[in-house]
């Protein structure tokens, strides 16, 4: 792999950089591999990165039906944050917080993750109790979070209205200073160039159609490539793990619905921080391209179609001018949709099933990108051993029958 | 935007007065006392997610309020017909398969579509007042 640096910079120039070698190869799929990953977004490519780095498994093929990162790694609005309520999910998010800060290092690849910091606003009493158990409980799981005052929010955030003449008024919120922004295309183009270095080959433009199942034992896949064996298959499919799942003959507890977002013009530095409000339900940021990076809520119906409904963007600015008024006027420029798949407690599934050798990584739902690093890293040294790592296993399919669900549902400030 | 044709009131109206509430037809276990945890668990979470035709409950939250069901393709978002609660719907996975393969189509496919009965078809030629 060619590193990057200011030196190569520097060479590259002289060359009118003409001669920059390709992120990553484009294989032929062998007939046998030791895991295969079905799925190329960020949570499949990390996973094959950190399996090939830190597992030594290097005979890895990651599957992806269309191509690398353009599901849901590029249609989310890149906040990465830890403030979950309960012990389970904030162990798994702040362990992917600590592999985010170092994560440019590792990949040498610049991820461009800023840790501008979160508000979670509260309008109401319940608002503020609710913020206020979550940031006690989150202090215990030794997160920095704290309670601010609206006048302190108003120092952290000028453009927001935090005056009494708001429809709702800004009570107060809590505030994450180590959360941040991240580049979410260069996630998956990081990893997927530093795991095809350690050669696991990512094939893209090549679809899933089944399962090899002999005596319950996974041991390949179809695609319309030809079949692929393997012992271990991981699926990181999103909102097509269901889709997946019935080709395995069981169901998954996930719905699939479009979350739309949007972006702005670019307008010139104005907002410090990632605002997100669960009562008037509306987060932005800006990006540093300038854009206002806008997002609200799911269509409440199932879709599986990549867009959005109008009444939801109207629902979005709404939300988002009671928040910042002065925005009123500005336009938007585009507006996406992924397919998150949503699970009934907001949790994610990192779980074996009830086919042997086939692990299932999903129901990330509309909180997915912040767990990249975290979730590739712990299902990748689930699939090395073979046992679910400790922080994935509460997160396992059995609790729906069970009964311990991990119950994050706007308790963690997530804007659904 | 759907524009969705509400079985009671017999008018076709905008998406925004209506709520979607889920799967349809879900039946809850006569005696819950007795039932496993395995089908208590599929009961309250499992779901139908299909790629294609599903069957939906809806509320005209905004109009009589009363619940009923659409059967819709969740992929072109085409709604194929709406029905009151406690009927079965008339087109299914199966008869939507072979009436496909017929070549009958009861919308264009695009993700605007009517809801209706295909014999109430004359209400697809209806604009919305």
């Amino acid at each position: 792999m060619q590193r990057y640096s200011g030196f190569s910079l520097v060479k590259h120039a002289l060359s009118h950089h003409e001669n920059w070698q390709r992120h990553w190869r484009n294989p032929t799929p062998k007939k046998r591999y030791d895991v295969i990953i079905v799925g190329g977004g960020g949570h499949g490519l990390a996973t094959a990165w950190y399996l090939a780095k830190e597992f030594g498994i290097t005979n890895v093929a990651v599957i992806e039906k269309g191509w690398l990162g353009g599901g849901n790694t590029a249609r989310n609005t890149t906040i990465v944050r830890s403030n979950y309520l309960w012990d389970e999910a904030a162990q798994l998010y702040n362990h992917s917080l600590d592999l985010w800060k170092g994560l440019s290092q590792d990949l040498n690849y610049n991820v461009m993750f800023s840790q501008r910091g979160v508000l979670n606003l509260a309008h109401t009493l319940q608002d503020m109790r609710d913020v206020q158990r979550r940031v006690n409980a989150n202090r215990l799981n030794g997160i920095d979070s704290e309670v601010v005052t609206p006048a302190q929010i108003k120092e952290i955030e000028p453009a927001l209205d935090t005056s009494k003449r708001a429809r709702y008024p800004v009570m107060g919120a809590s505030w994450q200073k180590s959360a941040g922004v991240a580049r979410h295309d260069a996630v998956a183009w990081g990893y997927a160039r530093g795991a095809d270095s350690l050669g696991v080959d990512l094939l893209q433009n090549t679809e899933v159609t089944g399962f090899k199942i002999r005596d319950g034992k996974v041991f390949g896949v179809h695609t319309n490539r030809g079949d692929i064996e393997a012992n271990t298959v991981g699926c990181v499919a999103a909102g097509n793990s269901g889709v997946l799942a019935s080709m395995a003959g069981f169901k998954l507890p996930l719905e699939s619905h479009p979350l739309q977002a949007l972006v702005s013009e670019p307008l010139k530095p104005i907002l410090n921080t990632v605002t997100m409000s669960n009562h008037v339900h509306g987060y932005v940021s800006q990006s540093d391209k300038g854009d206002l990076v806008i997002g609200a809520g799911i269509d409440g119906y199932l879709g599986y179609g990549q867009r959005g409904s109008f009444p939801t963007v109207e629902h979005t600015l709404q939300a988002i001018v009671e928040m910042f008024p002065m925005f009123s006027r500005v336009r938007m420029n585009r507006q996406w949709g992924g397919i998150v798949d949503t699970c009934p407690d907001a949790c994610p599934i990192l779980s074996k099933t009830k086919v042997k050798g086939l692990y299932f990584n999903c129901g990330w739902g509309t909180g997915g990108f912040k767990a990249t690093p975290g979730s590739g890293h712990v299902f990748a040294a689930s699939l090395a051993k073979g046992e679910m790592h400790p922080i994935a296993a509460p997160f396992s399919i059995d609790r729906f029958h069970t009964g311990a669900l991990i119950d994050e549902h706007g308790a963690a400030g997530v804007a659904h | 935007m759907f524009y969705i044709h509400c079985p009671y009131c017999g008018e076709r109206r905008e998406e925004e007065e209506f709520h979607p509430n889920g799967q349809a037809h879900l039946v809850r276990p006569a005696d819950p006392d007795s039932v496993s945890d395995e089908e208590w668990g599929d009961y309250l979470f499992f779901r139908d997610n299909p790629r294609g035709i599903h069957h939906e409950m809806w509320v005209h939250r905004l109009g009589c309020r009363k619940f009923f069901n659409i059967t819709r393709n969740t992929t072109t978002y085409e709604i194929l017909e709406t029905y009151p609660m406690g009927e079965q719907p008339t087109i299914t996975a199966e008869t939507a398969k072979v009436r496909h393969e017929q070549g009958v189509q009861t919308a264009d496919g695009g993700w605007q579509t009517v809801g209706a009965r295909p014999e109430n078809s004359t209400l697809n030629e209806e604009t919305p007042s």
